[in-house]
């Protein structure tokens, strides 16, 4: 299949003191349309980085990616909800269709519609003060997928929630995913978490980093909390751990 | 003016119950009416509360007390209105640009360390005892506090949320109207609240160097003639209007910040 996107030897060098820190160097790699590919890495290796790229956040120092089709549409999430706290929930996912001009009654039908996927159903006029961490999370997975993104990026979605929640939240992805079907590029320092969500793990090495290993998850589809316990996740586990290190 | 509002906020007020206030205010008017009447005091030097009362009535027939305090209200409200206006355009700029702050600060600077009641008469002497002169003064007074409100809401806006708009590229109005606006507007009032305080000594202070109109200009002309029941009204008229300006803040506040509201 052709890739929707093309990553050749990206670098990002941030400026300091004695002559620049060197964040990621020369990665490169492919996504395929509607692959699910988690990026795995020690913290500082260049993870957030390289998606903070390929969001058109940061300029890279070096080398270049291509999307297939021109300027994608970016669906994001990051570590922290990052809600904003004077809008209610609903007014929260709206907002990427409000920025393309959607009318009012379109956008409401179609935030409903995401509210339900993510399992938010009565929380629409809740203020994000009042909603708890895996609550808020989901928020910001409906406003990532609202205006029908190319391409998703997560940026350690579930870093910030407590180990039950974020288990659950796996399973919701999985689901949510297999209802969408979005190319997404996730960033995780998770094996578990990277192994129970993606078609492909990219394991970048220490800083500066780059792809180190690009492992195809064969793990049956859809995924239960089954999988995890069988001798291939393992072997696939190890695999990768040993990568890290 | 001695009621200090700066540090008051809505939410104090809205904490004290209508009969505390009741009750205070109606024992500050029987402190008045008990000293007025065994000091011996002169009705020149301090005038018992019914004479006030009976003056505020005269003044209303006799003295356009309502001109006066339109022509007052309507300095404070154009001097507020383009003080903010220019403090926000300004601020904002200074907020974003690290180029225009280092060349706007110094007048920044020396806008704060001017005290506009010091040049006050100048003003006057240049533009007049009109209208203008007192707008002007209310309006750089107001100026200072709101601009440092605005680029303190401005910069405080998240990077995170900043990072969100321009994922979904948005546009730079698109950023101001649906991020930095709604984000900065706690602060910003806050300083339109302190503005709003201010105004009322600006345009005050300006009719009592010269006007030939206004409440200010009403007290000025009052004490020539040692009608102080006059004055008395005329002040209590300024801390009305003061007050009302500072509920409509308060008001503005509780309308678009219900969102900031704890649960208590």
């Amino acid at each position: 299949m052709e890739p929707i996107l093309t990553v050749r030897e990206l670098s990002v060098t941030f400026p300091d003191n004695n002559g620049g820190l060197e964040a990621l160097g020369s990665a490169s790699f492919e996504i395929c349309p509607q692959e699910f590919v988690c990026l795995l890495g020690p913290s500082g290796s260049g993870k957030s980085t390289l998606l903070r790229v390929l969001a058109g956040l940061l300029r890279p120092t070096g080398g270049d990616f291509v999307f297939a089709g021109g300027q994608p549409k970016i669906g994001m999430v990051f570590q922290q909800a990052n809600l904003m706290p004077w809008r209610t929930a609903l007014e929260n996912i709206t907002l990427p269709l409000e920025l393309e001009n959607v009318p009012p009654d379109e956008r409401r039908a179609r935030a409903l519609e995401l509210i339900e996927l993510v399992g938010l159903t009565g929380f629409e006029d809740a203020r994000p003060r009042d909603l708890s961490g895996g609550m808020a999370q989901r928020v910001a997975i409906a406003r990532a997928l609202i205006h029908d993104p190319d391409l998703l990026l997560l940026d350690e979605p579930f870093g910030s929630l407590d180990a039950l929640t974020r288990e659950r939240m796996w399973s919701e992805l999985s689901r949510i995913w297999q209802a969408r079907r979005k190319t997404v590029l996730m960033v995780t320092h998770s094996i578990g978490e990277a192994l129970f969500l993606a078609d492909r793990v990219l394991v970048l090495s220490q800083r500066p980093g780059r792809i180190k290993l690009d492992l195809a998850v064969d793990l049956p589809r859809p995924r239960t909390d089954e999988v995890r316990y069988t001798a291939h996740f393992g072997r696939l586990a190890r695999k990768l751990k040993e990568a890290i290190e | 003016m001695n009621l200090n509002p700066f540090r008051l906020s809505p939410q104090t007020l809205r904490r004290s119950r209508p009969w505390a206030v009741l009750l205070s205010l109606a024992a500050a008017l029987l402190t008045w009416e008990l000293v007025s009447r065994f000091s011996g005091l002169p009705s020149f030097i301090l005038p018992a509360p019914e004479q006030v009362a009976v003056r505020f009535w005269r003044a209303l027939n006799e003295d356009n007390l309502l001109l006066h305090t339109a022509v007052t209200l309507s300095e404070i409200l154009l001097g507020l209105l383009t003080g903010t206006l220019a403090a926000v355009g300004l601020g904002y700029a200074v907020a974003k640009s690290r180029t225009f702050e280092r060349l706007a600060a110094p007048y920044l600077v020396a806008s704060q360390a001017i005290p506009v009641v010091a040049i006050a008469p100048l003003l006057v002497i240049w533009f007049g005892p009109g209208m203008f002169s007192k707008v002007l003064i209310c309006a750089l007074i107001v100026f200072f506090p709101v601009l440092v409100n605005t680029v303190v809401g401005v910069r405080a806006v998240p990077r995170a949320l900043h990072d969100l708009m321009r994922s979904l590229r948005a546009t730079r109005g698109q950023i101001i109207r649906l991020l930095e606006v709604p984000a900065a507007l706690p602060v910003l009032l806050g300083g339109l609240r302190i503005g709003a305080t201010l105004s009322v000594i600006g345009a005050v202070v300006g009719e009592l160097v010269g006007a030939d109109r206004g409440l200010g200009f009403l007290i000025n002309t009052a004490r020539g003639l040692y009608d102080t029941a006059l004055v008395f009204v005329a002040v209590f008229t300024l801390i009305a209007l003061a007050l009302a300006l500072y509920g409509l803040v308060a008001g503005l506040e509780k309308k678009f910040l219900s969102w900031q509201e704890s649960h208590e």
